[in-house]
């Protein structure tokens, strides 16, 4: 099952991040798959912010992770530093997904081997405009929060 | 027979195992380095042979106590000598953090002296007393690195405001990202930097993301985007890009933001002494802008050496040594905070 969206500026994908927040339960894995500057991060704030995050959600591209004390939690995860699938075990990363909060990552396509095949992914490629992004979500569950996410 | 007398001053060992870097460092008095120990910067995992995830907790554990030993022998001293124990508790990534607590409520425990749990940007800016003997508060810290864009006024040794932080991406960030869009390698801002000499900094109009007057955030992220974007149309049009002109421009764009804000932030905190701190404050354009809008404002302004910029331990221990005169300590339930907040108490 899969659906797409376009957006046509920074402010509806960080509203799309908003309306997915709404879809997204405990345990949920999100992948998110995005060149620089898709506006992975901003999706992810939107998301973050629509479960209760007051703080500024910035990119954990250093930190590797940030957590979020929602609740379910947010356990939003960058991966694009790494460079094996060892260090994903090396970070902890398998105690985070899947388990009680909701996994967000960003850079998913990296490994996305050994990711849990009942992850939902998100694809965001660049539209026609310098902001126009494309957006393919496709999972098991995806079907059911359509309605939610068109609005 | 005459009694002994040490003839040193407190001594400091901390650990900081935040993100990347394991390090053991030993300071006197707040601060003198008797020795600063950073893992990448000595020939540790090379015996391990073979591919070494460089991104580990697990990393940690195998570097801490061959660091440790290091930073010892290094100062010539043994554990009996050390006074207390500071460590780096958060903010970072959990994995990591608990592998530098763990290895320092062990010794305080073992030794019988106080554990003093530090904040890593806090320890960012009290590198500055290390390089900078006179310095004191009050002062505006513009900490810069590949995680954190911060500006703190710092009031006295404990008291912190944050007056604003990145609401997106770092700047140490922006700079890796940028250098990915041009090819440079990882880590990427050292390479934009060099590369940004050779070109023009007015080429290119890059927005710059100033927010609102009196907002003291930041934004790299539209900036990030903009490169990007020239980068992709330039090449859909099949026209040149000169990749200095690109680094000159960008770099330009993103670091006049840092100065105007930290300029705004000096004159809103009525302060006349301003440091630098993190990562980027190695950037020497970074450092010349400062040093010129300091001097315009009669400011006086210092930053660390290259070293005590990056990730490292001494700034941990001359953060521990201020908290240990004020008698703050931590007990042995101290444990990695991910997202620990500055200021907050």
């Amino acid at each position: 099952m899969a659906i797409d969206f376009i957006t046509r500026k920074p402010e509806e994908t960080y509203e799309l991040g908003r309306r997915l927040g709404r879809c997204l339960r405990k345990g949920d894995v999100l992948c998110l798959e995005g060149n620089l500057g898709a506006g992975k991060t901003l999706l992810v704030s939107g998301i973050a912010h629509e479960l209760g995050v007051t703080d500024n959600v910035t990119s954990p591209t250093f930190n590797l992770m940030y957590t979020y004390p929602t609740e379910p939690p947010i356990y939003h995860f960058d991966l694009y530093r790494l460079d094996f699938p060892e260090e994903l075990e090396d970070i902890g990363f398998y105690e985070y997904i899947g388990q009680d909060g909701i996994a967000l990552i960003e850079w998913a396509d990296k490994f996305s081997d050994v990711l849990p095949d009942d992850a939902v992914w998100l694809t965001i490629t660049y539209g026609k405009e310098p902001d126009e992004r494309l957006f393919h979500l496709e999972g098991e569950r995806v079907s059911e929060w359509e309605k939610e996410l068109r609005g | 027979m005459e009694e002994q007398v040490k003839q040193r001053g407190k001594l400091i060992l901390a650990i900081e195992t935040s993100c990347d870097e394991t390090s053991v460092a030993l300071v006197e008095d707040g601060r003198k380095i008797r020795a600063n120990i950073i893992s990448s910067q000595v020939p540790l995992h090379r015996k391990y042979g073979g591919v070494v995830p460089e991104i580990a907790s697990r990393k940690h554990i195998e570097n801490v106590l061959p660091v440790l030993e290091e930073c010892l022998t290094e100062a010539g001293v043994t554990l009996d000598d050390i006074d207390g124990i500071g460590v780096t508790y958060g903010p970072g990534l959990v994995g990591a953090l608990l592998v530098g607590v763990s290895a320092a409520k062990a010794l305080a425990f073992s030794l019988g002296v106080p554990l003093i749990g530090v904040h890593h940007l806090e320890g960012h800016i009290f590198a500055n007393f290390l390089e900078n003997e006179q310095l004191e508060p009050p002062f505006v810290a513009l900490v810069v690195s590949g995680g954190h864009t911060a500006l703190v006024h710092v009031k006295d040794y404990s008291t912190f405001e944050l007056l604003g932080e990145t609401r997106d991406d770092a700047v140490g960030e922006a700079f890796d990202k940028v250098a990915r869009i041009l090819g440079l390698p990882y880590p990427g801002g050292p390479e934009v930097e060099r590369l940004a000499k050779e070109g023009d900094p007015d080429a290119i109009p890059f927005p710059k993301a100033l927010c609102e007057k009196g907002s003291f955030e930041f934004s790299f992220s539209g900036l990030k985007s903009a490169v990007l974007n020239y980068h992709n149309s330039k090449k859909m049009k099949n026209e040149e890009i000169n990749p200095a002109d690109v680094a000159a421009s960008f770099q330009s764009a993103a670091l006049d933001v840092l100065v105007a804000k930290t300029m705004q932030a000096m004159e809103v905190c009525g302060v006349k002494q301003l440091v630098l701190a993190g990562g980027v404050a190695a950037n020497t354009m970074l450092r010349e802008k400062l040093t010129e809008a300091a001097a315009q404002k009669g400011i006086a302004f210092s930053y660390p050496n290259k070293i005590l910029c990056t990730d490292n331990a001494a700034m941990i221990a001359c953060r521990a040594h201020y908290l240990y005169e004020e008698g703050r300590f931590a007990d042995l339930h101290l444990n990695g905070v991910p997202s620990l907040p500055l200021g907050k108490r």
